[in-house]
């Protein structure tokens, strides 16, 4: 097997006086799809906002792509490398669509704009709302801003994406819209982190599950067996509940 | 400015009942119009009114008094220059400032916070007229020691220049307020903006500058059009320091003539008149950004 895209090593991250991580390491390989479940304050979406340098954790290592996470260079590398979508989607209002999918491209990459517009366009186009290119996202729906993130993100070329609960803040019927968008990136073989409760989602796409609570991963394994058999006993009362 | 629109706008709130009854309407036009008040939301708000009925008060005085009040707009005409000129140039540097100071204010920079925190607190417990006459008497005795004391001739031989210290001393004092301006407007934007902006690999400034100060500037325009307001009327305490705006105008004149009364009501009403001018132009201006 060849070396891990992200290197985890025993993190420790405190807010205060909550110990939020304690002692977190997980391993990802290329290519894989890892979907994170836990009851909420359990440290999974510190964990993933750890990975590109959000928060910033006290002690321990993370290593993406072979680089590790430390000084203010090694960050700008590795969030070139890291896409993530956030729960409330995080669109620039000020911008239209598609400048919203082409800043990051002029400024961070450096393309010229009838390149970042075309790599725009084509994204948009995967992400279904190639018509609303010229929309403000105020003047779209949830489910299509939560795209419209997801091809901003991309439009980077990410080698990593994270999903930070993408469709909790979603209308139930705009949750599938979002949840075929990940599924197609992750059969085209995305490396692909995703905090979230959809189980559906989980089934379907994950290589492999994780439950955390209180900071700590409590188990892993495959999708199947995690929610079918799982091992712990705090797993069983949590899958209970949402299951 | 002010665009066609705006002035057919401001016909239509003047004469709209006899235009009701004789242009012709659409079916939503006549829709809008059965609703009290919701005809001004797409035009002009109706304190229009109190600017014209000023204005009309000003061209009453100057048609049917135009002796002393003619003279007088003649005498003080200059002064009104320099008042306006005064108050839009240091606007702009004000705003200027104010970007910097509120990012200083919001800084993570411990250095750059404290810098941008002493000048905002010590700026901001100082009367703007005691700035002002500093800046005017002290500054230049200041500038010359130093030129002196270096042997640079250019500070040495400085000649204040009165229009040019009193701006500076107007944009060190609002900008401090400005900054605090900013630093409100700044902090308003959601912080996922910044993080969205920082995880596309954008560094702090280039985020700031891309994304969080565009949409900060929209949310403080009106504070800001406050501000400007406020300016136009305290840029009045120039006249102390050698500067010949529309106040310091209005006293030479009385100087000579004599006439409190008529000279000190007039100078009012020019005031008056811009700032009621500035606001409705302020509020128009909000309004057609919060259409988008």
């Amino acid at each position: 097997m060849s070396e891990p895209i992200i290197r985890i090593e025993n993190v420790h991250k405190h807010f205060g006086r909550v110990h939020a991580l304690r002692g977190v390491s997980l391993n990802v390989e290329r290519g894989e799809v890892v979907v994170i479940l836990g009851p909420s304050g359990s440290g999974k979406s510190t964990l993933l906002r750890c990975i590109n340098h959000l928060e910033v954790y006290d002690t321990g290592k993370i290593t993406v792509d072979g680089i590790l996470l430390k000084s203010a260079q090694n960050i700008n590398a590795v969030r070139r490398e890291v896409g993530i979508v956030f729960q409330s989607f995080n669109l620039f209002p000020h911008l239209t669509v598609i400048d919203n999918l082409v800043l990051a491209q002029r400024v961070v990459r450096k393309r010229e704009r009838t390149e970042s517009r075309e790599i725009a366009q084509n994204l948009l186009v995967k992400v279904g709302i190639a018509e609303k290119a010229e929309y403000y996202p105020g003047q779209l729906s949830g489910g299509q801003q939560q795209r419209v993130a997801i091809a901003r993100a991309l439009a980077m070329n990410p080698k990593i994406m994270l999903f930070d609960e993408p469709t909790s803040a979603l209308d139930p019927e705009m949750i599938k819209e979002v949840l075929d968008v990940m599924m197609a990136l992750a059969k085209e073989g995305m490396t692909m982190i995703v905090v979230s409760h959809e189980m559906g989602f989980a089934r379907a796409a994950a290589t492999r599950c994780i439950f955390m609570d209180e900071g700590q991963i409590v188990e892993e394994g495959a999708p199947e067996k995690l929610f079918s058999s799982p091992s712990q006993e705090r797993t069983r009362a949590f899958l209970s509940k949402v299951l | 400015m002010p665009s066609q629109g705006f002035f057919r706008g401001l016909g239509k709130v003047f004469w709209r009942k006899s235009s009701d009854t004789t242009t012709e309407h659409t079916e939503t036009q006549k829709e809008i119009n059965r609703i009290p008040g919701a005809e001004f939301s797409s035009r002009l708000d109706p304190w229009w009114w109190l600017v014209v009925a000023v204005a009309l008060i000003i061209v009453f005085l100057l048609v049917f008094r135009a002796d002393p009040y003619l003279d007088i707009l003649l005498f003080v005409r200059d002064g009104l220059y320099i008042t306006v000129i005064l108050t839009v140039v240091s606007i702009v540097f004000i705003i200027i400032l104010g970007i910097i100071g509120g990012l200083g204010r919001v800084s993570n920079n411990p250095i750059i916070y404290l810098v941008s925190t002493l000048y905002v607190e010590i700026v901001r417990g100082i009367p703007l007229l005691v700035q002002l006459i500093w800046w005017y008497f002290a500054a230049p005795v200041v500038i010359k020691a130093i030129g002196e004391l270096l042997h640079i001739s250019a500070l040495a031989n400085y000649r204040s220049n009165a229009i040019f210290l009193a701006i500076l001393g107007l944009v060190v004092c609002y900008g401090a307020y400005m900054s605090e301006i900013f630093r409100a407007g700044i902090q308003s934007i959601h912080k996922g903006q910044m993080e969205a902006a920082r995880s596309l690999g954008m560094s702090y400034m280039q985020s700031m500058r891309y994304i969080v100060v565009p949409q900060a500037i929209r949310v403080v325009l009106p504070p800001v059009g406050n501000e400007f307001i406020m300016l136009l009327k305290d840029s009045s305490l120039v006249s102390v320091v050698a500067v010949a705006d529309l106040t310091r105008r209005g006293r030479e004149f009385m100087a000579t003539h004599f006439n409190p009364i008529e000279v000190w009501t007039m100078i009012a009403l020019l005031y008056l008149i811009m700032t009621l001018f500035s606001a409705r132009m302020i509020t128009w201006l909000e309004k057609r950004r919060s259409q988008r």
